[in-house]
């Protein structure tokens, strides 16, 4: 069937391009994630223009012909199904200021749209769709820059959440993180951060020169020094690999330990992380909660342990095994507070925050094109 | 404005050198014959290892290293992987990494691969040289860096070995990788290395260093915790040298040796040593076992299956306790799937089997109650009920009937099928294609690939024709397999051993090593195996021993000379074997006396080898033509007349002769006992040894044991026939 809806063959697109993605690397779940948001730009955008075009071919419905007359259901349809669901979907603080700048800039395009009404319909199409294009590319624009300065907007932030005298303690190395703490010690905040150096990567360490450099006060401590040094701490502050639908977190090994021993001493457990990294899909499915096993030489030399591996002796099978996971999950009560480039939230409040996000048609990007 | 031009040159000189794209030369050719009969219809690189054929491994690595353009020198099933590559994403792809198929039917070994590479002209700069059953994930980048600099401050440093850290337990080596234990002396402050040796004498724990290796270098450490990666950096010089030396053909065992002995040309070889990355070659089934299992293990990670997956298969994930599996693997519910292993797409197993540190390739069937330990059974393979399976290798589309049972390192070649209840015996190797009759020497083993890899390819259809059939045939032959092995409905041959048997393959094979054999390893209990190794050394540890000599190392002088007297007349020996596959003689004078040179033996010492080379050629040749001896012999004699003129001139040359032919008739030759007289008097009719000498010699003996007299006894008409002519002779010189 020839595609007759610009938007529509455009979504299919994306979506192959992005099933091709996210199979080549799974474990990186922002990929999805950005996948579904160029395809939730691209049905908002569609949605607009219908809407706006709609106006115009009500006016033109005189001097159509069958062609045209193809084309009236499905868009309609379309258009019908798109306004059901923004309806269904209830209408968050989100929708409601985004769709003012929308509604506002839809008079002139009715506008032009009836100026092309006059001239043959092909122009109109081909107006349309280099309006829709156009669109389309300014808030994928929009989304990159966004994506760009989330660092920026995070850390716009910090001074609201760390305090003058406190102690911050973080473990391994997060480059928003990093901005974070940055930005409060440029508001002349003093406080004193707590590094656990994020075995088996060390990347710790680095966190702790970068701060140190920065002139913060630093103190580095082992992964498992975090139980006994959490009563003393009044933040702990993390990145994450990927936020769940339901406000669990992805996050590297350990983390999940600081936050039960922050748990236990009432200690306050604040993630930050870009809007990008909100993931609509639920941790429910092992598909989805990935783990990605690195290689063993992280923990043990492999000269060293080389006769423990060994396969040759021993009835074939080592009784030495290394499990070097990456990521921990979070469950969702561990989470006091999310901080992305749209400010604090509740882990609660998650779900609506991908609601305004991700578009439901797309949840599931791989299943949707092999059916 | 010519001045200007030429300062523009030089300029851009050295930024070209940086930018010339980095290459790499992959010999996908083992040129060895580890893998038979598996590679009688496969290359060895497209073999799967945990589902995937190894290339891609090997590619993987190169490409994430950041080479460019990837040189795959093919040999033996040139076809095959040409075919394989062009067939996959590497060749149908082309991004900045190209990869590209450099065909060869007559390469032999590693030395004709180069040398044919050298010709093609096609490495322009710095290249990595590595084999394509290679894995690897370790970073070039240092490793680069470091050669190129050496480069600039020494133009002689041409080659950087990757090295890698194990434990210094002798038995390692064996147990991980099958392979011996290897030897090197480095450099700690330039890490250049200053001697290697992969065939310790084990039995005697001691080794012998060429006094000047001291003397020279202000300090040097001896290592044997070092594993060779054979990944190689070289420079093109390399090539050159490979060239320039026709007769290099092992890459170790000949060229690093070989310019490591080498004082003259003084190129130098440096070592890199990999810290925590990982890197190893599959030489035999062991280390295919082994480095399967490490792939398994994740040591290659990102290079493992779940995250690499080549060309279209689908993906495989990793669950629990390293299990991989492919999402569409159809598990009945009490199928058991232990820790560590692998099953790939399509496969189905049945009730109650259980599958235990193994890998399974696509689209095999295994039935009920089947148990598969440690083993590698590769696609489309079947297995009905009852069958068990421990540490064995499975090729593509076997058949086994319920009921097998394959023993401890038993290898099961394409397509082979075994009937009913069958016990496969523990090592045995069974192929649809027939053992080649034509056993090569211990030494040729090494080499001997390529040719019988163009050959059977043809007999691959006839013989599948002959056993669809006729399956009792391959019963008529002594070698070949009796329904009592396969079964009724069997089909294949079992390859025996050839040299070694069991007491070699537990060695290579994929089955563990038990307790006794590594303790008797241990033990070096295993003097058969350092015997054959003494054969297989390389001239130049005959010049370091005679060096030893010098440096007070207590060992017999005696014993030590007959032993750099055996090698040498070996040499001699093998020499000559070469020049009668059509050497000029001149060329052949050449080389012989090369050798006496580098033996620094005697024209004596010399001329007895030679003469019994030739008369081993005789030997040789009446047995296989099964003719009269007598005559091969004369005919040899006259052929090589002038030859063995060159050497044999002196009468104590000529007295040396007649003594090595007592002896051979005696110990090594005893065919030639009864002719002793008549070969004698031969070699007086054609001038090669004068009667003074025979005279002498039968002085000499008057005196000896009456066991040592038999040959004079033996010639006695000749003898006194010969003291009676003189005066003839002279009489006729007067006539004249």
């Amino acid at each position: 069937m020839p595609y007759t809806n610009q938007a529509a063959s455009l979504i299919d697109a994306v979506r192959a391009v992005g099933e091709q993605m996210i199979a080549a690397n799974p474990v990186e779940l922002a990929v999805g994630n950005i996948v579904r948001r160029v395809l939730h730009i691209i049905r908002e955008e569609d949605l607009s223009s219908t809407t706006t075009a709609i106006e115009g071919l009500g006016l033109s419905d005189d001097d159509v012909d069958g062609d045209e007359n193809e084309d009236h259901p499905a868009l309609s349809a379309a258009v019908l199904a798109a306004a059901a669901r923004s309806t269904l979907r209830a209408p968050s603080l989100q929708t409601l200021l985004e769709d003012i700048p929308v509604s506002a800039a839809a008079p002139p395009n009715s506008s032009s749209g009836g100026d092309s009404e006059g001239r043959s319909k092909s122009a109109e199409k081909s107006s349309r769709s280099r309006k829709l294009k156009h669109d389309v590319i300014e808030a994928m624009n929009e989304l990159i820059q966004d994506i760009d300065t989330c660092h920026e907007q995070i850390s716009e932030q910090a001074v609201e959440h760390i305090h003058q005298n406190e102690v911050i303690l973080t473990l391994g190395r997060s480059r928003t993180v990093k901005e974070f703490l940055y930005a409060a010690k440029e508001k002349k905040r003093s406080f004193r951060v707590f590094v656990a150096e994020g075995a088996p990567r060390y990347q710790g360490h680095v966190l702790a020169k970068e701060l140190v450099a920065k002139g913060l006060q630093t103190t580095v401590i082992t992964d498992s020094a975090v139980f006994a040094m959490i009563s003393r701490v009044n933040m702990v502050i993390v990145g994450a690999h990927a936020i769940m639908a339901n406000g669990g977190v992805v996050a590297p090994v350990g983390i999940n330990m600081v936050a039960l021993a922050a748990q236990k001493h009432a200690v306050p457990f604040v993630v930050v992380a870009g809007s990008h990294k909100l993931c609509p899909l639920y941790p429910h499915n092992p598909e989805v909660l990935l783990n990605e096993l690195k290689s063993p030489s992280d923990l043990l030399d492999f000269g060293e342990f080389s006769d423990c591996m060994d396969f040759g002796i021993q009835g074939g099978s080592p009784l030495l095994h290394v499990v070097n996971p990456t990521f921990d999950y979070i469950p969702p009560k561990l989470v006091s507070l999310f901080i992305t480039d749209t400010g604090g939230h509740n882990p609660s409040y998650i779900y609506r925050l991908i609601a305004d996000y991700y578009s439901a048609d797309d949840l599931v990007v791989q299943g949707k094109s092999t059916s | 404005m010519a001045l200007k031009k030429g300062q523009r040159t030089s300029s851009d000189d050295p930024e070209e050198l940086a930018r010339t794209p980095l290459q790499a030369l992959l010999l996908a050719d083992s040129f060895a014959q580890k893998f038979r009969p598996i590679t009688l219809e496969r290359p060895k690189v497209l073999l799967p290892l945990v589902n995937a054929p190894m290339i891609n491994y090997t590619l993987a690595w190169l490409e994430s290293v950041g080479v460019e353009e990837v040189f795959v020198f093919c040999c033996a099933h040139a076809q095959q992987v040409k075919d394989y590559l062009d067939g996959s994403d590497w060749v149908k792809h082309p991004s900045a990494f190209s990869v590209t198929t450099i065909e060869s039917h007559d390469s032999i070994s590693a030395g004709d691969a180069l040398r044919f590479v050298y010709n093609h002209g096609v490495i322009r700069g710095d290249f990595i040289l590595i084999t394509g059953d290679t894995i690897s994930n370790m970073s070039l980048t240092q490793a680069l860096q470091e050669h190129k600099e050496r480069r600039k401050k020494d133009p002689h440093a041409i080659m950087t070995m990757v090295i890698k850290r194990s434990k210094p337990l002798p038995q390692l080596h064996q147990t991980r990788l099958g392979t011996d234990e290897i030897l090197m002396g480095i450099d700690p402050e330039t890490k250049e290395l200053l001697y290697y040796e992969d065939k310790a004498d084990r039995s005697r724990r001691l080794i012998t260093l060429d006094k000047s290796l001291l003397a020279d270098n202000p300090s040097l450490i001896l290592h044997n915790d070092k594993e060779d990666c054979y990944i190689d950096i070289c420079s093109p010089d390399v090539l050159s040298i490979f060239t320039d030396n026709f007769d290099y053909q092992h890459l170790r065992r000949h060229f690093v040796k070989g310019l490591l002995v080498d004082d003259v040309s003084g190129y130098k070889i440096f070592t890199h040593e990999i810290q925590s990355s990982y890197a190893a070659r599959i030489d035999n089934f062991r280390s295919y076992d082994t480095i399967s299992k490490d792939i398994i293990q994740r040591w290659t990670y990102p290079l493992v299956p779940d995250i690499l997956y080549f060309g279209s298969r689908t993906p495989m994930k990793l669950q629990r306790q390293g299990i991989l599996k492919a999402p569409d693997v159809i598990l009945s519910h009490s199928a058991r799937i232990g820790p560590y292993s692998s099953v790939g797409s399509g496969t189905s197993i049945g009730d109650n089997s259980v599958i235990m540190n193994s890998v399974i390739g696509d689209c095999c069937t295994i039935g009920r109650n089947v148990s598969i330990h440690g083993s590698y059974i590769w696609d489309n393979v079947v297995i009905e009920d009852g069958c068990k399976l421990s540490h064995a290798l499975v090729c593509d589309g076997v058949h086994l009937r319920s009921g097998v049972v394959l023993e401890p390192g038993v290898i099961l070649s394409f397509k082979v099928e075994v009937g009913q209840n069958i016990v496969v015996p523990a090592y045995s190797k069974v192929s649809l294609l027939p053992q080649p009759s034509t056993q090569d020497s211990d030494e040729e083993l090494e080499y001997a690939d390529a040719s019988s890899g163009v050959v059977e390819s043809p007999s691959i259809t006839s013989m599948g024709n002959a056993g669809n059939f006729d399956q009792t045939a391959v019963s008529s032959d002594g070698e070949k397999l009796d329904n009592s092995e396969v079964g009724i409905s069997g089909v294949g041959y079992i390859w025996s051993n050839s040299d070694g048997g069991n007491e070699e393959e537990w060695r290579y094979s994929i089955a563990s090593i038990t307790a006794e054999k590594i303790m008797e390893y241990c033990n070096e209990a295993y003097d058969d195996h350092d015997a054959s190794d003494h054969d297989l050394s390389i001239p130049q540890s005959g010049e370091l021993a005679h060096d030893s000599e010098s440096t007070g190392f207590d060992e017999g002088d005696g014993e030590d000379y007959r032993d750099t007297y055996s090698k040498f007349e070996k040499e001699v020996e093998e020499t000559f074997q070469r020049a009668l596959g059509g050497v000029h003689e001149d060329n052949l004078v050449l080389e012989m006396n090369a050798l006496r040179l580098s033996y620094d033996k005697s024209h004596l010492d010399c001329a007895g080898a030679v003469f019994y080379s030739v008369m081993r050629s005789a030997l040789a040749a009446a047995q296989s033509s099964n003719s009269n001896l007598i005559q091969t012999t004369n005919e040899v004699i006259d052929k090589w007349k002038g030859f063995l003129g060159k050497y044999i001139k002196s009468e104590d040359e000529q007295f040396e002769v007649i003594l090595k032919f007592e002896e051979m008739c005696q110990e090594t030759a005893k065919e030639f006992s009864p002719l002793f007289a008549t070969i004698l008097h031969r070699l007086y009719d054609k001038d090669i040894i004068t009667e003074d000498a025979i005279l002498s010699w039968a002085m000499e003996k008057e005196g000896a044991d009456e066991s040592d007299k038999i040959f004079v006894k033996q010639s006695e008409a000749f003898i006194t026939w010969l003291k009676e002519a003189p005066e003839e002779d002279e009489d006729e010189d007067e006539d004249d």
